[in-house]
C-alpha cells in the first residue's frame, strides 16, 4: 500500500507497512534547523553591520562636517561599495552562510544580489548577460517599493 | 547613545528576517521584499522616521528603508504640488543608492570572474 507524503516541501513515497516505521522515516529525513543558532548569528552580526554604520555616518557628521542627510547617503555608499567588492571577491557568499538574515536584510544585500547577477552572467556578453540579468534578483525590491509607495503613498495623499 | 539603538534594532530587524526564514520556511527574497512592503507600510502610520531618529544606521541599513524613503519621498512631493508628482517622488532619493550600485555591479562584473 503505497501512500504520497510531503515533509518540509520534499516529496516522499512511503510503503506503508508500519505507524513505526513511518514514524522513523519521517524523523530520519526531518532537516533540522539550528533555529537559536542561526538567530543568534543574525542578531549579532546584522547588529554590529548596523553598529559601524552608525559609527561611520557620526564620525561623518562629527568630522568632515556634512548634514545629515548627505552622511546618511554617504554611509549607504560606502556600504554598496564594500559589498559589492566583497561579492566580487567570493567572501560574501561565505559571510551570507554564517550571517543569514545579517546578510540579506542590510542593504548590502541588494548590493550583492546586483552584484552576483552581474558576474553570473558575465559570459553570455556584456549587453545580453550582465545588463539584462543584474536585476534578476534585486528587480523584486525594485517593483515592490514602487508599487507599495504609490499605494501607500495614494492613500496618505488622500488622508492628509 | 544612538551606536546601542542602531546595533538593538538593526539586529533586531536581522532577527525577525531570519525567524521567517527559518520557521516559515521563506526564501531570502520573500523576506526582502515583504520588509519593503513594511518600511512603506509604517510610512502611513508616520512611525519609520521616528526609528530612525532612535536608532540612526540600525533603521537606514535594514532593506525596509527602501520602502520608507520611496513612499516618503513620494508623499512630499505629491504634497508640494499635484496628485502626478506622486510619480516624480518614488525614485527621487533612492536614485543615488540605485544608480550607484548599478555602476559598482557593473564595474565589478567587469573586472572579477564569477566563482564556483
Amino acid at each position: 500500500m503505497y501512500k504520497k507524503y510531503y515533509i518540509s516541501s520534499k516529496y516522499y513515497e512511503v510503503i506503508f507497512l508500519d505507524k513505526k516505521i513511518f514514524q522513523e522515516a519521517i524523523e530520519k529525513n526531518k532537516t533540522k534547523r539550528p533555529i537559536l543558532k542561526n538567530s543568534i548569528y543574525a542578531f549579532v552580526i546584522g547588529g554590529l553591520v548596523c553598529l559601524v554604520g552608525e559609527v561611520i555616518r557620526l564620525l561623518l557628521m562629527r568630522i568632515f562636517k556634512v548634514d545629515n542627510k548627505t552622511a546618511n547617503t554617504l554611509m549607504l555608499l560606502i556600504f554598496i561599495t564594500l559589498s559589492s567588492l566583497f561579492t566580487g571577491l567570493g567572501l560574501y557568499d561565505k559571510f551570507g552562510q554564517i550571517a543569514g538574515a545579517g546578510a540579506f536584510v542590510p542593504i548590502t544585500g541588494f548590493a550583492n544580489s546586483l552584484t552576483s547577477s552581474a558576474i553570473e552572467s558575465k559570459s553570455e556578453g556584456i549587453v545580453l548577460g550582465t545588463m539584462m540579468n543584474m536585476f534578476k534578483l534585486a528587480g523584486a525590491i525594485i517593483v515592490i517599493g514602487a508599487v507599495s509607495s504609490v499605494l501607500f503613498g495614494t492613500i496618505i495623499y488622500l488622508l492628509r | 547613545m544612538s551606536i546601542l539603538f542602531a546595533f538593538l534594532i538593526g539586529g533586531l530587524i536581522c532577527l525577525i528576517g531570519q525567524l521567517l526564514v527559518d520557521l516559515l520556511k521563506l526564501q531570502p527574497v520573500h523576506v526582502t521584499v515583504s520588509f519593503v512592503f513594511v518600511g512603506s507600510l509604517l510610512e502611513l502610520f508616520g512611525l519609520y522616521d521616528n526609528i530612525i531618529k532612535l536608532a540612526g544606521a540600525g533603521a537606514l541599513l535594514p532593506i525596509s528603508s527602501f520602502g520608507h524613503t520611496m513612499t516618503h519621498s513620494a508623499v512630499e512631493l505629491a504634497v508640494k504640488g499635484s496628485y502626478l508628482d506622486l510619480f516624480g517622488g518614488v525614485f527621487q532619493q533612492t536614485s543615488s543608492g540605485i544608480a550607484y550600485a548599478i555602476v559598482i555591479a557593473f564595474i565589478c562584473s567587469l573586472i572579477f570572474k564569477p566563482k564556483g
